[in-house]
């Protein structure tokens, strides 16, 4: 075979795995949405703050110590303790839950009836502030997360595509565990949302919320369940680009590369929104691979947007999106 | 008598339609516009001019542009910035190639570049629209930023890709460039936010704004009533970039100076914006004043009251005042959600009546 052949083979599968990234992103997103018809832009800070909370819990450290230290005089950091990971992702789990009954209690309840407009500003309000309040809690510095997940080059597909090809693929062993455990969230969501009385109710609300609440189901008990499940999806996407990249603000901005898969998928699909994740991630990679010697690199910033721009001009909707009827 | 109608019999069809009607805020807005004009320029100093009245002045403009599209025609914008570093590049390329071209002219073409840009971004909107839209506009900020960072030819292929304003006069006034005083800032950054928010209040009181409030309200109605949404979008697009490039010219050449397109114009800068035209009120002129104040004064102060009273490191404090917009944001939306422009409204409608309410 070619070898530019083979390097883009490389970079689309590269892309693969960065799409699962993004896709696990937009997951989050779809939930709330079809729950609530809420467009949530937090999403990406909630990822940003689960995995701040979760490096938090395992080093130990004290939240809130600068603005203690700052307030008081004092010199607190840390409680001088390491919480195992086994300890600290179920309590990050709490942690988001506790998040989403507040976000319900102080915001969501207030905005009952109003336009999708001012929900969507009101999730931008609440991403400063969850931005905010989480580097007040934990401190701005970049952090290394490690949950015990393999690191570096797989060896096993490097052999098997030299054996192949007589070229060795680089694909990072982490990126083939998030594309893993990206599959286990969505068969679980999917049997969740399917098969359990919860999950019924949560697709009923999707469906309209005035049928449902006339059925006697309760529609903030569902938006604390869809918050929290939001808030537990953020928290997995959160772990996988910690480990890449380290806990860090440019995280949160993953949320905005998380919009053009959506647009491409359709707001209301969860295959959807990992069919566009991983269009979008192989499409950039690609994209960058080919047009890097005519037009210089860094195409990732702008790529995504502009194929969903593109995109959107023959099918609005999105590929697995439903059809906008509109009526006078 | 303060602040009533009755009296002020009004004799023909153009006074009655003034913007404003009440005799008491007219001359209210009078007393304030010669403020402006002939006190502010003789107290103001270097500190006020650079930390809070320039900054508020140019993002009024932005604001009154961006709440041209999103509160007037409905258009939810996040390219904000992308477009105001497209003014801010056509500037400097028009202040390059052409040193002897007043810089009024230049900003004012730089404005007009803008609107083309905006109107090419602006052709999705046919087709999509809420949402979608946002993102889309997502497209230009990400591909314009990243268009003006790496082509050599924008920054003039300076070593550093960074655009530095040269000394620009009016009337032998300096008003751009290192010798620019606070005063002659001011009133440039004045005489364009007045010129501004009297074409924006006379373009959406006139039929155009009414197509575009038409679009807004619903756009499918308001094509069957015969409104062109095509032309109603579009030109909405065209006058919120033209305003929007405006400021982008005005930050760079008189306040900034020296730019990059990451760093001086990046997403942040689209939010910020966005958040003046929320927090002051979606579809009021008054409105984008009001925000471009809240949000400049206010982290003044902020940072004022943290840094400087109690001695907090900046960082703290600049981490607290993201999260007080954050929670500002949401507590507006959910007391008022029309802003503070409503809250003035309904200051006026208790005035009227004060002191005997029923």
């Amino acid at each position: 075979m070619p070898d530019t052949l083979l390097f883009a083979l490389e970079a689309s599968l590269n892309g693969l795995t960065a799409g699962v990234m993004y896709a696990l992103v937009a997951l989050g997103f779809v939930l709330i949405f079809k729950a609530s018809g809420i467009f949530n832009f937090a999403q990406g800070v909630l990822a940003l703050f689960a995995a701040l909370t979760l490096v938090g819990f395992q080093s130990g450290q004290i939240p809130f110590s600068h603005l203690i230290n700052a307030m008081l005089g004092t010199r607190l950091h840390h409680f001088g303790w390491n919480m195992p990971t086994v300890l600290a992702i179920p309590a990050t789990v709490l942690v988001m839950i506790g998040l989403a009954i507040l976000v319900e209690r102080f915001i969501l309840k207030h905005l009952v009836n109003q336009e999708p407009i001012i929900l969507f500003m009101a999730t931008i309000g609440l991403a400063y502030f969850l931005e905010g309040f989480g580097d007040i809690m934990w401190g701005a510095e970049v952090k290394a997360l490690d949950v015990g997940l393999p690191k570096g080059m797989s060896s096993a597909v490097d052999e098997a595509t030299f054996a192949w090809f007589g070229y060795g693929f680089y694909i990072d062993r982490l990126e083939i565990w998030a594309a893993g455990i990206a599959a286990v969230l969505v068969a679980v969501l999917t049997v969740f949302s399917q098969y359990t009385k919860q999950g019924r109710a949560l697709r009923a609300v999707a469906d309209d919320h005035q049928a449902a609440l006339s059925v006697g189901i309760s529609l903030r008990f569902i938006w604390v369940l869809t918050w929290s499940i939001a808030g537990i999806v953020a928290l997995v996407a959160g772990i996988m680009w910690g480990s890449k990249s380290g806990v860090q603000f440019s995280l949160s901005l993953i949320a905005l590369k998380a919009l053009p898969v959506l647009i491409l998928g359709g707001f209301t699909s969860i295959p959807g929104a990992i069919v566009g994740g991983l269009i979008i991630g192989v499409g950039e990679k690609l994209f960058d691979f080919f047009m890097n010697p005519i037009i210089g690199g860094a195409t990732e910033n702008w790529f995504a947007y502009m194929l969903a721009l593109i995109f959107l001009l023959f099918r609005p909707q999105g590929l697995f999106g439903e059809r906008i009827i509109e009526r006078v | 008598m303060l602040y009533r109608e009755a009296g002020d019999y009004k004799t023909s069809y153009v006074a009655d339609s003034q913007t404003f009607p009440i005799k008491f805020d007219r001359y209210g807005y009078y007393i304030l516009l010669g403020f402006a004009f002939l006190v502010m320029p003789l107290i103001i100093n270097d500190y006020w001019a650079n930390s809070i009245v320039v900054p508020f002045l140019i993002y009024a403009i932005a604001a009154l542009g961006l709440n041209i599209l999103i509160g007037y025609c409905g258009q939810l914008s996040l390219g904000t910035g992308g477009f105001m570093a497209v003014g801010a590049y056509a500037s400097y390329k028009m202040m390059t190639a052409f040193p002897d071209l007043n810089i009024i002219f230049v900003i004012i073409i730089a404005g007009m570049v803008t609107a083309c840009v905006g109107v090419l971004f602006g052709l999705p909107s046919l087709r999509i629209k809420g949402f979608y839209l946002a993102v889309a506009t997502l497209a230009a900020q990400f591909f314009l930023i990243w268009l003006f960072t790496r082509t050599a030819w924008f920054y003039n292929y300076s070593p550093t890709g960074m655009i530095s304003a040269p000394t620009r006069e009016i009337f032998g006034v300096p008003v751009t460039g290192p010798r620019a005083s606070a005063v002659s800032m001011y009133m440039i950054c004045l005489c364009f936010l007045v010129a501004s928010a009297w074409l924006a209040r006379n373009l959406t009181r006139g039929s155009l704004g009414r197509t575009w409030m038409a679009i807004r309200d619903m756009d499918i109605a308001a094509e069957i009533i015969g409104v062109n949404p095509l032309i109603a979008k579009l030109t909405a697009f065209a006058v919120s970039s033209f305003l929007v490039g405006i400021s982008g010219a005005l930050l760079f050449t008189v306040y900034l100076g020296a730019a990059e397109a990451g760093e001086a114009f990046g997403i942040d800068k689209s939010f910020l914006v966005l958040f003046m035209v929320i927090i002051g009120g979606l579809g009021s002129i008054f409105g984008a004043f009001a925000g471009a104040a809240f949000l400049i004064v206010g982290p003044v102060l902020l940072k004022l009251l943290l840094v400087n009273s109690l001695g907090w490191p900046t960082d703290l404090a600049a981490h607290l005042e993201i999260m007080i917009v954050g929670a500002l944001i949401i507590v507006f939306l959910i007391v008022e959600p029309h802003g503070i422009a409503a809250l003035w409204r309904t200051i006026k409608e208790k005035l009227r009546l004060w002191p005997f309410p029923y």
